[in-house]
């Protein structure tokens, strides 16, 4: 499978990625070649074989935690880092839907 | 006369009970110690000299008091992938502006809690993405070793974790926290002559530390040796609620497996890892090892890993995959920088901020992860790799019925130089090809320097243990150690 | 006869299935420990986790699972033991993460049915294809700042469970009655609150149109429909749209619309190019959801009564069926009445829920859960009725005291005097001195006008203030008069 600008430039979309026309060209050459040499698993015999999921070694199941409160009512401490802060709340430019 | 940085961790805490030394006087050292050669190798991207005082004087009156804890004024070094609260975090990227957490991860909060200090916050590979640390935006790190006919060329640490390799080699700490998604503990270890072990997955909890690839992410230590490892990952390891990954094991006394010795464990050769291109310095280093454990009493197994040789291009589809959505968040909205025209909408500034804030080498690897993972194209990519993944999980699976651990070379070289191998991704990548395979698993793997090359470079060998049996690691790690006597020194140390 | 829309080549069949998105009743949220109540301060009931800062890694809410699988339990539905959270991952201002957490392939909850009855009395069963858990996404405000949105993430993290039909409506009112059982059964449940104005239940409304005996044409999807009303006029409004495009000659494009509750009509929302490549995969944050038989059991064992049953137990109590549904429409009604009926007659309960107690609300525009009047105090006021303290004439009278003071009926009666009289000595001097002053009505009853006994008894009444026990002054008069 080889990768044409048009989807390098739909795949950086998806990715909220700007790129100028030079960097489609790189990233297409880089991508295909990155691409070329994963192209190798295809050769691997997987029928029947479960994914894998997760990184674990041995078999987990999801942890649960109790219901209860107790976290939150720290809103200065969510929003001192933002780059528009506008009182309590995060700005961005208007979303229109 | 003993330097202050001369201490391996075992010693300076030996030493500090027995008040030979302060940690104040301890943190003092690596201070200016930095201070004196950060500016060269750059290992550092935050250095917090008053604070580590701060603490370092804080400890010393714990200690008066008769409350030492197991690290207590330990001075040491963590990656800047750890969120530290109050600290700057970078994650080595511009994306990140100056976030400051307003909490401490749960690794670096053990240590912590066990009274070790912090000097400050370690350069690496941009988000963890890289085996140089070349892509980080806070500029490379240099290597304290040199090769011998050629002094001034400026070697990489290797990555990712190569600020902290950097400042535990040249004693700018006297260990480091570090992670490893593919070899970013290992492979930087091995290329700085230090020791480093990426242990079982849910060891330590990944909480606070900057996602890369979550199932693939550990973190671990890295140190002047193998006990030094094994004391510092005792602090860093256990259960963590918050992590749902965590596991809910006990941690043994790592240090005490050190010095168990190896008689009757079965090592495991595995066919497979003899390349083709492999240097012929490597290949005698790694049947050196074999030899050496022989001799200590081991039994040496031949085992074949048939699907090992696939790891590679498994973890350039599973690692870039997880990357890509795990740095969805970096979207200059709640927390880092934000890139937007006075006319920018939502989008276009989603779009200006990734662009001007993530590298070449995370937007690559944004780029494929996103391609693999979208219509079309998941089956054939992810799925696959997920597969081919639980097959190389289960080669590891069938040699544990055979062998206790396996022995390979750390790395595929020694380190390289900062303007090598910089042209083409793939031969980047290849660096990896020896530690990769223990993240697709989830296995523990230890690096361990063992020798020199011509160059006068360190080269590691690597074992790799069962899960959770990183006793039987570090076991085999310090018979390796005793054997290799490895007390060669960089060119540029404190 | 089926439901159809006429068009110019004839009637079309309209086709509906519902996504709900159901906001899980629990304290804390899916996946962090923030608060999930309505109405906070912005960005006050959030958690870093919720927020997508570095680092920060989910751990799930144990109830919001036991929620999840109690609905699939009133959903007569398959849970599953093992299931699967994925990520969807697309960038939104109101979605840190850049992905919200679902579980795509591996839904905690399989195939279930919802038995839905129609406004002709006929009942008909819809298929639940599966329900999931996931994460609500935070809010947009747009009409603080003339160039700027903001974020509130309150609701980020927030449990949902996301329950998807089959295409099996046929019909406004079905798709109507479909929501309205399913929020009837959660409410019962106590898994979702239902408030619909708050946006605890939303429905995603997917309508296709076809002539008789085709296969499902091209559907469209209106998102975030929030009344069972407006879900009806959005499937007509739509269907009718769809009708005008087949028959213009055009085709209906699959696309996602929004319903203009003013206009009344549908309209598509900006199109999202990439809206449809979510990249969906599991969540290595994590592990499987493992449910153990045992628990499910337990869950099941200790499932409150759903309105199906409890209706029919009203039947059984010899309640009509209309009364029955009536009653168990909501359950706080049910509720009440459970009440009031307790250790009574459960028909007499029921009259005077659905009579006087349901007028009153009305005429003072309260509602049940902000009653002027205890159940208990309903109950007791009818025991006061079948002991014969009240008549029916003076039980209202009661009754319309206890809806300014909330008191007890028996505490009203005496501080009024309204104990009706049954001191048959009192009734017979009543009588004796009606009787004595209309001798000429007596006649005229003995000469055949027996009509004029009830004149006798609203004599007798009026002069006892209308205490008298009716039944004794019917039988003194009865007497007097031969």
């Amino acid at each position: 499978m080889s990768l044409d600008a048009a989807t390098v430039r739909r795949v950086a979309n998806l990715a909220r990625l700007r790129l100028d026309e030079t960097e489609v060209e790189k990233l297409q050459t880089e991508l295909n070649g990155i691409l070329g040499w994963i192209e190798q698993l295809q050769t691997v015999d997987t029928d029947g074989v479960e994914p894998m999921a997760g990184g674990s070694p041995v078999p987990v199941a999801l942890p649960w935690r109790q219901d209860a409160v107790t976290d939150g009512g720290q809103a200065d401490a969510v929003l001192r880092n933002a780059p528009d802060r506008e009182g309590e709340y995060f700005g961005v430019p208007k979303v229109v839907e | 006369m003993m330097r202050p940085t001369d201490y391996t961790i075992a010693g300076g805490l030996r030493a500090l009970e027995k008040r030979e030394i302060s940690a104040v006087e301890l943190t003092e050292a690596y201070v200016k110690a930095i201070e004196a050669h950060n500016p060269r190798l750059n290992a550092y991207i935050t250095v917090t000299g008053e604070q580590a005082l701060a603490e370092a004087r804080a400890s010393d009156a714990r200690r008066a008091k008769g409350e030492a804890g197991a690290l207590e004024g330990i001075p040491l070094g963590i990656k800047d992938l750890f969120c530290t609260a109050g600290t700057r975090t970078t994650a080595a990227s511009r994306i990140l502006g100056d976030f400051v957490p307003p909490y401490e991860s749960t690794v670096s909060g053990n240590l912590k809690r066990d009274g070790a200090v912090f000097l400050g916050k370690l350069n690496l590979d941009e988000f963890a993405m890289g085996s140089a640390n070349t892509t980080s935006a806070f500029g490379p790190v240099e290597n304290p070793w040199s090769r011998a006919n050629d002094p001034t060329k400026r070697l990489v640490p290797g990555g990712s974790s190569g600020g902290s390799a950097a400042a535990v080699a040249a004693r700018l700490a006297m260990g480091a926290t570090a992670t490893d998604t593919g070899g970013s503990i290992r492979q930087p270890a091995a290329f700085c002559g230090i020791a480093g072990i990426k242990p079982t997955y849910g060891r330590c909890s990944r909480w606070g530390i900057v996602a890369y690839a979550s199932s693939l992410d550990q973190a671990g230590p890295v140190a002047r040796n193998v006990e030094d490892c094994a004391i510092l990952l005792r602090s860093m390891a256990g259960f963590d609620p918050k992590d749902s990954t965590s596991a809910n094991v006990a941690v043994p006394d790592f240090a005490a497996a050190c010095a168990r010795g190896v008689k009757g464990l079965r090592i495991g050769v595995p066919a497979e890892y003899t390349l083709p291109g492999l240097a012929p310095e490597i290949e005698a280093l790694w049947q050196q090892g074999f030899a050496w454990l022989k001799d200590a009493g081991a039994e040496i197994v031949p085992i074949s890993l048939p699907h090992a040789k696939y790891a590679l291009p498994t973890y350039y589809v599973v690692a870039p995959a997880e990357a890509s959505s795990n740095l969805a968040r970096y979207d200059g909205v709640r927390f880092g920088a934000r890139t937007a025209e006075r006319d920018s909408d939502l989008r276009d500034l989603y779009e200006r901020t990734r662009a001007a804030g993530f590298g070449a080498e995370v937007r690559r690897r944004i780029m494929i992860g996103t391609y693999v993972l979208s219509a079309g194209y998941y089956d054939a990519y992810y799925l696959k790799a997920q597969k081919v993944r639980a097959l190389i999980a289960r080669d590891f699976a069938e040699a544990w019925a055979k062998v206790d651990a396996i022995l390979t070379p750390a790395t595929p070289t020694s380190a390289f130089a900062m303007d090598e191998r910089q042209d083409d991704p793939v031969t980047m990548y290849l660096n990896d090809v020896f530690t990769v395979t223990a993240n697709l698993a989830g296995l523990p793997g230890l690096s361990v320097p063992a020798g020199l090359d011509g160059q006068g470079l360190p080269l590691g060998l690597q074992v790799i243990g069962k899960p959770f049996d990183e006793e039987t690691v570090f076991a085999v790690g310090g018979a390796l150690e005793r054997a290799a006597n490895f007390t060669a020194t960089p060119q540029v140390m404190a | 006869m089926s439901y159809t829309l006429e068009g110019d080549t004839g009637p079309w069949e309209v086709v509906v299935g519902l996504e709900v998105h159901a906001q899980v009743l629990s304290e804390s949220k899916l996946f962090s420990g923030a608060a999930t109540a309505f109405g906070a301060e912005p960005n006050s009931q959030v958690s870093f986790v919720d927020a997508g800062f570095p680092g920060m890694l989910p751990v799930i809410n144990a109830e919001c699972v036991a929620q999840a699988v109690r609905t699939g339990l009133g959903l007569n539905a398959q849970v599953n033991l093992w299931s699967r959270f994925d990520r969807k991952n697309y960038f939104y201002a109101d979605l840190p993460q850049g992905y919200q957490i679902s579980q795509f392939a591996h839904p905690i909850i399989g195939t279930g049915v919802i038995e839905i009855t129609l406004g002709d009395g006929s009942t008909k069963n819809i298929g639940v294809t599966r329900l999931h858990l996931e994460q609500d996404a935070g809010k947009s405000v747009h009409d603080q700042h003339p160039s700027k949105s903001f974020i509130d993430l309150n609701r980020s993290g927030v449990a949902l469970m996301e329950i998807v039909s089959e295409p099996d409506m046929r019909s406004p009112e079905e798709a109507g009655a479909y929501l309205s059982k399913l929020r009837q059964i959660v409410r019962y449940l106590g898994t979702c609150d239902g408030n619909m104005d708050e946006g605890s239940m939303r429905a995603d409304v997917n309508v296709s149109v076809r002539k008789s005996g085709e296969e499902f044409r091209t559907r469209c999807e209106i998102k975030n429909v929030n009344s069972v009303r407006f879900v009806m006029q959005a499937v007509e409004a739509e269907a009718r749209r769809q009708i005008e495009v087949w028959e213009s000659g055009g085709t209906v494009e699959q696309e996602t619309r929004l319903f203009d509750t003013a206009r009344g009509t549908t309209r598509s929302m900006r199109s999202k190019e990439d809206a449809h490549d979510y990249r969906y995969f599991p969540d290595p944050d994590l592990p499987p959801l493992v449910l153990e038989q045992s628990w499910v059991d337990e869950l099941k064992a200790n499932l409150p009564e759903l309105p199906d049953a409890r209706r029919a137990r009203y039947v059984g109590l010899g309640l009509s069926p209309y009364d029955a549904h009536v009653l168990t429409i909501e359950k706080e009604t049910a509720a009440f009445f459970e009440i009031v009926a307790k250790g009574r007659d459960a028909k007499v309960a029921a009259n005077w829920v659905t009579g006087d107690y349901f007028a009153a609300l009305n005429r003072l525009k309260r509602d049940i859960s902000d009653s002027p009047v205890s159940a208990e105090n309903l109950g007791g006021l009818l025991d006061l009725i079948a002991d014969g303290t009240l008549s029916g004439k003076l039980a209202k009278d009661v009754f319309e005291a206890m809806l300014e003071a909330d008191e007890s009926p028996a505490s009203i009666v005496e501080k009024r005097g309204l104990r009706q009289v049954t001191d048959t000595g009192a009734i017979e001097a009543a009588v004796d001195a009606v009787l004595a002053a209309n001798a000429d009505k007596i006649a005229q009853y003995q000469g055949g006008k027996v009509g004029l006994f009830g004149f006798f008894v609203g004599q007798t009444m009026k002069a006892m203030a209308g205490k008298g026990n009716p039944a004794l002054v019917n039988d003194v008069l009865k007497k007097r008069l031969g």
